[in-house]
């Protein structure tokens, strides 16, 4: 099962051509949801509007040569290492589900598109990555589904209590839930349900590439824009959060025995 | 001066949901982003704004004595045990402190449950349990017999 391409199954029911436009009706729709995100939240105005703001409360000038080497930490630490999590076991999560998913949907394109047919033989790495991605991305997202969600962990509520923020993470996990067990019924021959379980993967899978403007599929852009500002702050002295204690030895760090008497 | 939340900040990680005594910190349905659901109620202890691992609080004037242009930042450091606070006035002033938070190292706190539990016979004590050894002391300030005034009419 881990290495049968499963989309070259199911070229003998929809044709590749048709797998191919969903995919890119779905990236065009990502695209435009987004751009419709940021002009109805107003978010490119409030992100603009706050660098100028910051850059006139700037104490020193950021360089082109300092900005690039923000924009690469920012790159390396808060997108790729997900370093912006203080809780370590939600950082984890993030990793899991952020690689898995990368790895489960770069592999679904090579797929359709250059493997689309039992045809052109598939190389078995490529349905193994899709199915280790999509089980590393189920890992992660049900681990914060059912025990680091704030909701759940910090607020008390059910698990299972759904509200508009759960729309991206829950269409995301029914999605890669439904494909994986698609790819696995039409392995063992059961037609019958192998095709109950395709359409819920299409259903699912446009729901989430469809709710953009409605969920936070988008902080996929926000994000890294927000920690990048962050980090132009710090070096502009722009930021208004104090400078770190300079004299620890004065301010409490040396160590003294309590006098309570 | 209650608190607000910038939203780009928050990582809603619920540490202030946590901390906050009036139980006014709270998740956001839309964002799962932290929000002051009630500033009104908001008893302006700051656990939040001193807790918050993003510095993503802030605190915002009564409009009517400290209006726009002011700021209230906390950069809390535990490793140094330091808690630093940046005053901006409006006028342009600004007022840097930092403090001790503890004269302990960060985390060296015992839970009480990390405590052996008493003895049976310790009820007989004048001492709470784990006194006076949890507090670093030798015996507690106590004034002797022949210390009391005898014969009181």
């Amino acid at each position: 099962m881990f290495t049968i391409n499963p989309f070259a199954e199911l070229s003998a029911f929809i044709p590749p051509i048709i797998m191919q436009t969903y995919i890119v009706v779905m990236l065009l729709m990502v695209a435009g949801g987004t751009l419709f995100d940021i002009i109805h939240k107003k978010s490119a105005l409030y992100f603009f509007r706050n660098w100028r703001n910051s850059n006139g409360k700037a104490t020193r000038q950021v360089g082109s040569g300092e900005m690039t080497s923000l924009a690469i930490q920012t790159a390396v630490v808060e997108v790729l290492a997900s370093g912006e999590f203080c809780n370590v076991r939600r950082r984890i999560a993030h990793l899991l589900t952020f690689y898995g998913f990368l790895a489960y949907i770069i592999t679904t394109v090579i797929m359709v598109f250059s493997y689309p047919t039992p045809a052109m033989p598939t190389p078995a790495i490529l349905p193994m990555l899709w199915n280790v991605g999509g089980l590393m991305a189920l890992v992660g997202g049900y681990w914060f589904w059912f025990f680091i969600r704030v909701d759940v962990a910090a607020e008390g509520n059910s698990p299972f209590r759904l509200v508009r923020a759960d729309l991206f993470v829950v269409s995301l996990l029914v999605s890669v839930t439904v494909g994986l067990v698609w790819a696995y019924v039409q392995v063992t021959g059961n037609t019958t349900w192998a095709n109950v379980f395709v359409s819920l993967y299409i259903l699912s899978t446009t729901v989430f590439f469809g709710s953009v403007p409605w969920s936070k599929f988008s902080h996929m852009f926000y994000k890294p824009a927000a920690a990048f500002q962050k980090r132009v702050e710090q070096a502009s002295g722009s930021s208004n959060l104090p400078d770190p204690a300079d004299s620890p030895e004065i301010y409490g760090s040396s160590r003294q025995q309590p006098r309570n008497f | 001066m209650p608190t607000f939340v910038y939203m780009t900040r928050c990582d809603g990680c619920g540490h202030c949901v946590d901390i906050c005594p009036s139980d006014i910190m709270h998740i956001d349905t839309t964002s799962r982003r932290a929000y002051n659901i009630e500033p009104n109620f908001c008893w302006e202890c700051y656990a939040c704004v001193k807790a918050c691992p993003q510095n993503a609080i802030d605190v915002r004037g009564y409009a009517d004595f400290a209006p726009l242009g002011h700021s209230v930042r906390v950069l809390r450091e535990e490793e140094k045990g330091t808690i630093s606070w940046k005053l901006k006035f409006r006028d342009g002033r600004q007022k840097d402190f930092v403090s001790p938070i503890r004269t302990t190292p960060w985390g060296s706190i015992k839970s009480p449950s990390d405590y052996e539990a008493p003895a049976a016979d310790a009820l007989n004590t004048q001492e709470l349990a784990h006194e006076p050894d949890a507090l670093n002391i030798d015996a507690l300030p106590a004034l002797s017999p022949d210390q009391l005034k005898q014969d009181l009419p």
